[in-house]
């Protein structure tokens, strides 16, 4: 889980799921806290979607 | 001045014996033995073959520890400038064994030169430690190996400054090393720069970097039954660092126990990464880490369980050499704990 | 545009009753320039100190360099946004003390900050252990926030650097330097035959010490865009940035952008120097997409044959540079790319976390991983303490005996990524 995919997909990374920003990769400070988690909780969600899923090469979900 | 040089062999070529006695451990003779006497003929006046280290290939490869002492203990007694291996053509074993010697030897601050045959495993493991000078795949091309090594020792030993790999003879060591040009690196660019537009060759003086590939794993089948772990590179820690993780070129990294923990709170976790502002991280630890999310997912069993205890170290000018290692080190731990699936942070 | 430099040189900083130069001695009343900065109610004291050329003297952590100048003639005034309005800089005349620097010290926020040995092993990486210093040691106050605590600081660094160079307005110059800068229309005609060149200046921009400021404007919330390059020599572009110090660049490198410098040697000979485009390096993939895509753009439409890129910083401004350099070489413009390296202590791991196939051109500032040991001097200015949390250094940096042992990325500008130094690397 990485914000900057170009250098993730550079060094090899296999499943990579964009996130929001460098210093906060899973979490967004403008929004309030409750919607904040559940952002937070889409993206690991998505994360658990590539981890069940297969794939051959490397994969931007 | 001549120099004072150890030769490290194997038990083959120091004339012990072949397969079945590769696991001698290292014994010191004084003077030259085996390649020795032509190499010490070739190296002339310029450095003296004080004495000789044999060793059997499978006890250096099998105790490294003791064998590298043994290496720089005898360098130490005889008062010697440098250490200089085989060359070891195409015998695995005697590569690695070759190239530790040198590591071990370098080290400990000593000059070192091997030789071996390009493909040699010990040239990937230790070309970083030492200069290795490409050899034949077989002894037969020991009459060919011994003046070009004997040559650029003698020049690395007299200090003289050495050209690119190729210009020198050796086996490019990807090591990067800081010098102090003629012209400060703006001149330099817009040099580069008028060559590039009129056409006209230039040399960049970084290579860009190529990075490892690794096959995907196949997906987890069931995640309802998986332990996950989390990693990252964000520098989540406990309040006040207690491994003291830098906050750039980490030097470790941090495992640290999560069972109960059902949120990163600030406070009790911080960020140790000083490569990005800290002010979000320090806020609320989750948004690198989501231990939070996880803990709830775990308990509406989309997952089966959050692993007992996360790694995290700072991702930041660490050395990509570094994070290997750790990279190694982290997974087998969790494999070995029965970890199926791990998701990594990065900031 | 056209600016002239006026610089006077300063070879020796004294204390004093009145401040100003005279035969390269610059005397710094200390009572004045103190009551001018704790106008500044969020510092809570200020001293200041002095380190020159050669002194047994260790200065950390520095958090930014500023070269004294102010405008002599033409509109507006130095460090725009900030000392000046928020008018155009970049023409008439500019009183610059060369020789000098003003470096602002003092526990602000970790980690942070670099190194600055004024003698012994440490002192070739720096170019500040070459200019006489003021060195200004504030502290703010323990209630304010961290990013008011960064802002008073760096305010009081070009406070200092504006108030210096005012007092010294009827010095007589030991030498001029002329910078032309033509309308476009003119640019875009001289020097028929000559390749046209732009730069393209990339600027950290993300967040708190990883700042920097545009006319008083946030890098971060900009688009790229062009800049003159006497703007920068006014101080259009500041520092609000000290973290990794070895390749962050301080406002006196911008006020000194050797790129700049070098363009313009060639322009009129060899190259036909048409611009500068400033863009920003930010946090989220978007804006790095969006700004690579702006400012090659922008190169574009300047028509040139070919760029230098300067990054700023490492890690994923690495992806910055990557960007920059592929769309750019897409676009027909040859690149060549100003950066550093982080290759591990042993130097044998990759330099950059990024890479791509049309980077051929490329000039480093060397491996900032490479460890010094820096022996005990006998003054140390600011705060040795920092040196296990600054970046570069590690817990157990501060031996026992007083001597550092950190990676040159502690010391301040030693890796400039604009090629200030000489320094570089090779591959054995």
């Amino acid at each position: 889980m990485a914000s900057i995919v170009p250098i993730s997909q550079s060094v090899g990374a296999n499943r990579i799921i964009p996130t929001v920003a460098i210093p906060h990769p899973l979490g967004n400070p403008t929004l309030d806290e409750k919607g904040e988690k559940a952002l937070r909780r889409k993206l690991v969600e998505k994360a658990l979607d590539a981890l069940h899923t297969d794939v051959k090469e490397q994969t931007v979900f | 001045m001549a120099y004072r040089v150890i030769h490290y062999i194997n038990q083959f070529f120091g004339g012990i014996g072949g397969e079945e006695k590769a696991d001698i451990a290292p014994e010191v003779r004084d003077g030259v033995a085996g390649p020795g006497m032509g190499l010490a003929k070739l190296l002339g006046d310029k450095a003296e073959i004080v004495a000789t280290i044999i060793c059997g290939d499978n006890y250096c490869v099998g105790n490294q520890e003791e064998v590298g002492k043994f290496i720089v203990d005898t360098l130490k007694k005889y008062n010697a400038d440098a250490l200089i291996a085989g060359p070891a053509f195409n015998a695995g074993r005697y590569g690695m064994a070759s190239g530790f010697a040198c590591s071990a030897a370098a080290a400990a601050g000593y000059t070192t030169l091997t030789g071996m045959y390009p493909e040699n495993p010990g040239v990937e493991l230790y070309k970083a430690n030492t200069y290795i000078v490409p050899t034949t795949d077989s002894a037969a091309g020991m009459g060919k190996a011994l003046p070009v090594m004997a040559a650029l020792f003698a020049k690395i030993l007299s200090g003289e400054k050495l050209g690119t790999a190729e210009a020198e003879g050796y086996i490019e060591r990807g090591v990067r090393i800081n010098t102090f040009y003629e012209e400060v690196g703006a001149e330099r660019a817009v040099a580069m720069l008028l060559k590039k537009i009129k056409g006209e060759p230039f040399t960049t003086e970084y290579k860009m970097p190529v990075f490892d590939r690794v096959t995907p794993r196949p997906g987890v089948k069931d995640l309802s039954k998986a332990t996950i772990a989390l990693v990252t590179s964000g520098g989540i820690v406990p309040m006040g660092n207690p491994d003291h993780i830098a906050a750039s070129s980490a030097r470790n990294y941090g495992g640290y126990e999560i069972d109960g923990v059902t949120d990163l709170v600030s406070g009790k976790y911080q960020t140790a990464h000083g490569g990005y502002d800290q002010t979000y991280a320090n806020q609320d630890p989750d948004r690198v880490l989501p231990v939070d999310v996880l803990r709830d997912l775990e308990k509406e069993g989309k997952i089966g369980k959050l692993y007992h205890t996360f790694y995290t170290t700072v991702g930041n000018g660490t050395a990509v050499g570094n994070a290997k290692k750790w990279g190694e080190e982290i997974g087998k731990q969790l494999k070995d704990n029965n970890v199926q699936a791990v998701i990594l942070t990065s900031t | 545009m056209n600016l002239e430099l006026h610089k006077v040189a300063v070879r020796q900083l004294a204390f004093g009753a009145k401040t100003g130069v005279s035969n390269g001695v610059l005397t710094v009343n200390k009572e004045e320039l103190k009551a001018l900065l704790l106008k500044d109610d969020r510092l809570a004291a200020v001293e200041f100190d002095l380190a020159h050329p050669g002194d047994s003297t260790r200065i950390m952590p520095v958090k930014d360099a500023i070269e004294p100048r102010c405008k002599l003639e033409g509109q507006g005034e130095v460090f725009p946004g900030f000392i000046g309005p928020v008018e155009s800089v970049g023409s008439g005349k500019t009183l610059v003390l060369e020789g000098m620097a003003v470096l602002t010290t003092g526990r602000l926020v970790a980690p942070q900050e670099g190194i600055v040995d004024m003698t012994g092993p440490g002192a070739p990486y720096t170019p500040f252990s070459q200019t006489c210093n003021l060195v200004v040691v504030l502290t703010p106050r323990e209630d304010i926030k961290l990013h008011h605590a960064e802002e008073t600081c760096r305010m009081a660094g070009l406070k200092t650097a504006h108030y210096l160079a005012s007092q010294c307005k009827a010095a007589k110059a030991d030498h001029t330097e002329s910078y032309d800068f033509p309308p476009l229309t003119q640019a875009m005609q001289a020097y028929p035959g000559l390749p046209k060149v732009a730069y393209v200046y990339m600027l950290q921009s993300q967040g708190l010490l990883h700042d920097t400021w545009v006319y008083g404007v946030d890098a971060k919330r900009t688009l790229p865009t062009l800049i003159s390059p006497t703007e920068t020599m006014d101080g259009a572009i500041i520092s609000g940035n000290c973290v990794s110090a070895c390749d962050k660049n301080n406002t006196y490198v911008h006020l000194n952008n050797p790129i700049i410098k070098a363009l313009y040697k060639r322009h009129g000979k060899e190259i036909n120097f048409v611009g500068v485009v400033i863009t920003n390096e930010n946090v989220t993939l978007a804006d790095k997409q969006r700004s690579s895509s702006y400012a090659i753009k922008l190169a574009e439409m300047l028509g040139v044959d070919a760029a230098v890129i300067s990054e700023e910083g490492f890690g994923n401004p690495d992806a910055d540079l990557v960007l920059n350099c592929v769309k750019a070489e897409k676009a027909g413009i040859k690149t060549v790319l100003v950066t550093d390296e982080y290759a591990g202590a042993n130097g044998a791991s990759q330099s950059l976390a990024d890479s791509c196939q049309e980077g051929n051109a490329v000039v480093t500032g060397g491996n900032a991983n490479e460890t010094i040991v820096l022996p005990p001097m006998a003054k140390v200015i600011g705060d040795i303490g920092q040196a296990d949390v600054i970046a570069g250094g590690f817990f157990g940096s501060k031996r026992p005996d007083g001597s550092l042992e950190v990676e040159i990325q502690a010391i301040l500008a030693a890796t400039n990524e604009l090629g200030f130094s000489k320094i570089g690397a090779y591959t054995i």
